[in-house]
């Protein structure tokens, strides 16, 4: 069970990105680039003289996380995660994302439910053996490894304290998860 | 002391060989005889005289100093220095060490750079232990102690270690890789004397070697077992024969594969503990399912000597009332990993009368650091983390905290503080209230983040830093910098020997500040900042005096950095790109200097050129 910090940051839990809900985007390269910019690029953003220029309010929304800042090794930021209970919930063919809050759920009929009436589909029953098989849609989770799990396998205290976020995948994609 | 006595006296174990020439000098120069043979005699003696007084020095700081006062001493030091100390394995090479230093029995190795912990540097960049490893077997095979930090260490290394080192005793690997838990079965098997594994902060690959089970049946002699940074499931059973039949055990930090339950069977096993890492604290199940849950507060009461605690790294809060017990008697405590409130804190740091050392989360806001500022009268060490590693994050921790840190932990000496905002008035504060900071690390995660009342760059702060704290030694510095700042740090900041710079500073005037101001500056570590080549220069007449100077994403050049390395030909000057770059242009993404008396390394990889 080898912990993925070596490969830069890992920000797939918290990071902002514009795509079609389940459409991953291919893992962040493992050889980690220092921020190459040229040196113009340096010379007008970094140089900050301007008393008047708030920085705090003038970020804009989707700034790029700066490789190694703050300085805080992989390992911490991998063992502290905190979503305060929020995790994203991806479905494949839906146009956006969702959040929702896993702590208001006492075990898995409840989230389950809770998903099906936010995404307006049907998960159908989990079984050890099968999984989903035979449901449209199959619930999976990404857990604090960066592994790719079914939703259902583990103790619910377990789940909610791995779970990083969401993807209900397509029946037809998930049948080979089912019948492992 | 007469002569005579001197002879008489019993000499350590290993000066015995310096014994036998001057035996053989008294048999001809004693009393009268040639004044030549006489003063060779007296010559012998004082080297004896000097062996033993030499032996009693430990600080390497004293011993660099005695090696310098004639050749004499310098031979002596050398030959009764027994634990090495090398800052920067580059420096010199395993070859130069063994050859001057006889009788080491301890090594101490540095690696990379640190910057290289938060991937600024590509992997494979270096810092290899084996050559050591090798040479050492030769030349010290009674070596006992090897302490490594941020080095490569191979699973090879590790057997080298156990298999030719007969009274191998203590290995501590801080920040390391390169080595798996197969490496690690044979190194505990092989191992018979071991007394110290700590494994701290270092990756470790999981080979689904069960290498707690390969510890050497029978009564052990282990000391300190830390492997809480081990990620790989463990064998409990195995572990838990190994502590009990290890009576000397005193040091015990479990990796979060330990459930509390199973934590209870240890401690029971172990009350003799000094210092324990709790694992993951919470149930390996969910509780309360009609078992009965163990008594914790009885092993935590009966593990009466306990003074450091750690661990947490799963924590169920519903526990914690089971360490209050301990609490008065900690010294140190380590919450770094438990996502906790200050609500739930409150009870546990009020009970903590002793605490010296404190790492925590931000998660228990400045409210929390309220409640240790009014009971932590004894603090030495804070050290407070962010849960939200993000620059944009909402900031449970500020000003207020800080402030209330310095108010009440007027011994603080050390502080690594993150957060969203603060301001040059509790810094100030800080720096009045608590007169004996030597190491004081600033934080604020926003890039170029001003004093958010007053909007003004954070000049001031550091700058009351530097001139109210007269021991400082480290200083890290964050938000919004002018040159100004670096100004002062170049004025006050006469002891300071490491200082860690990142988005700071407006021109190559704050970089030239610091270099021609600090003397005592040994290690520099620069990033995102606007400095070129021309404040590189103005460092020319420091750099043999330094550790290492490390700049990235800056304004430097390769001429510019081909102009110090020729200037300077005992510095070593890297320039390292990204891994899947091209040797390209003139703009030098990372350099990476150091002093060394063996100059370039042979085993540079492909993204580094040394010029």
């Amino acid at each position: 069970m080898k912990v993925n910090y070596d490969n830069g940051l890992n920000l797939k839990a918290t990071e902002l990105r514009l795509g079609l809900p389940g459409s991953d985007e291919p893992e962040k390269q493992t050889t980690p680039r220092p921020n190459k910019r040229t040196i113009s690029e340096i010379s007008s953003s970094d140089v900050t003289d301007d008393g008047n220029d708030d920085h705090q309010d003038s970020a804009p929304p989707a700034k790029e996380q700066v490789v190694g800042w703050p300085p805080i090794r992989s390992y911490r930021k991998n063992c502290v995660q905190d979503t305060g209970g929020y995790v994203k919930v991806s479905v494949d063919g839906a146009a956006y994302l969702r959040k929702i809050d896993l702590k208001i759920y006492r075990n898995y009929p409840q989230l389950l439910e809770a998903l099906e009436n936010m995404f307006k589909l049907t998960i159908g029953a989990y079984t050890e053996r099968e999984g989903y098989n035979g449901s449209e849609y199959a619930p999976t989770y990404e857990d604090k490894d960066g592994d790719w799990m079914l939703v259902g396998d583990v103790p619910w205290e377990m789940f909610i304290s791995s779970c990083m976020r969401l993807r209900i995948m397509k029946g037809s994609e998930a049948r080979g998860l089912g019948c492992v | 002391m007469s002569e005579d006595d001197e002879r008489q006296q019993c000499p350590p174990s290993d000066l015995e060989f310096v014994s036998n020439k001057a035996r053989n000098c008294n048999a001809t120069g004693s009393g009268s005889g040639h004044p030549e043979l006489q003063s060779v005699y007296l010559d012998q003696v004082l080297e004896n005289v000097l062996e033993n007084v030499l032996h009693f020095l430990t600080s390497k700081r004293d011993r660099n100093a005695a090696s310098l006062v004639c050749k004499s001493w310098y031979r002596v030091e050398a030959l009764t220095r027994s634990e090495l100390f090398i800052g920067n394995c580059y420096a010199v090479s395993p070859a130069r060490a063994t050859a001057r230093f006889a009788r080491v029995r301890a090594l101490h190795l540095k690696g990379k750079p640190r910057f290289a912990d938060f991937n600024l540097m590509p992997p494979d960049w270096g810092a290899h232990f084996n050559p050591w490893a090798l040479a050492m077997a030769k030349a010290y095979p009674w070596l006992e102690k090897v302490n490594l930090k941020r080095m490569s260490v191979t699973d090879d290394d590790l057997a080298t270690l156990a298999e030719l080192f007969l009274g191998f005793k203590e290995l501590v690997l801080v920040c390391c890789d390169g080595f798996g838990t197969s490496g690690l079965a044979i190194f505990v098997n092989k191992c018979r004397q071991l007394k110290v594994l700590d494994l701290i902060e270092s990756e470790v690959s999981d080979d689904e070697s069960d290498w707690i089970s390969c510890f050497p049946e029978g009564e052990s002699h282990l000391e300190s077992l830390i492997f809480d940074c081990v990620e790989c499931h463990i064998n409990f059973e195995a572990l838990e024969r190994l502590v009990a039949r290890s009576p000397l055990l005193k040091k015990l930090r479990l990796n979060r594969y330990v459930s509390i339950g199973q934590l209870y069977h240890l401690m029971i096993r172990a009350p003799q503990l000094t210092h324990l890492g709790t694992g993951s604290f919470s149930p390996s199940e969910i509780a309360g399912q009609g078992d009965q849950e163990p008594d914790y507060v009885n092993a935590f009461a009966a593990c009466k000597s306990l003074v450091c605690l750690s661990g947490f790294r799963e924590i169920i809060p519903d526990y914690l009332p089971a360490i209050y017990i301990v609490c008065a008697n900690l010294t140190s405590l380590n919450f770094s990993y438990a996502n906790i409130t200050a609500e739930q804190l409150k009870p546990i740091i009020s009970k903590c009368h002793k605490l010296q050392v404190f790492w925590v989360l931000d998660s228990i806001c400045d409210e929390g650091l309220q409640a240790v500022a009014a009971t932590c009268k004894e603090l030495r060490e804070l050290r407070v983390f962010p849960v939200d590693a993000r620059e944009d994050s909402d900031g449970p921790v500020s000003e207020v905290g800080l402030q209330a840190i310095s108010e009440g932990c007027r011994k603080l000496q050390s502080i690594l503080y993150f957060c969203q905002r603060m301001t040059n008035t509790a810094v100030i504060a800080m720096s009045k209230n608590c007169p004996d900071l030597v190491v004081f690390r600033l934080c604020i995660m926003g890039r170029h983040r001003a004093d958010h009342v007053t909007g003004e760059p954070m000049d001031d702060g550091f700058g009351a830093i530097v001139m109210n704290c007269k021991k400082l030694t480290r200083l890290a510095v964050s938000g919004l910098l002018t040159d100004k700042a670096f100004d002062y740090i170049g004025r006050h900041g006469k002891l300071v020997r490491t200082l860690s710079v990142a988005f700071s500073g407006d021109s190559d005037m704050a970089l030239k500040y610091v270099l021609e101001g600090c003397p005592q500056l040994q290690k520099l570590e620069i990033r995102d900042s606007p400095f070129g080549d021309a404040a590189l220069r103005s460092g020319l007449h420091h750099y043999y005096s330094m550790r290492f100077l490390w700049m990235s994403s800056c304004r430097l050049t390769r001429h510019g950095c081909q102009e110090i390395a020729r200037a300077m030909p005992r510095l070593v000057v890297e320039v390292i790109r990204s891994a899947d770059e091209e040797e390209m242009d003139d703009a030098v993404e990372i350099l990476y200097m150091y002093r060394s008396l063996v100059g370039p390394r042979t085993d540079t990889p492909k993204f580094v050129t040394i010029l």
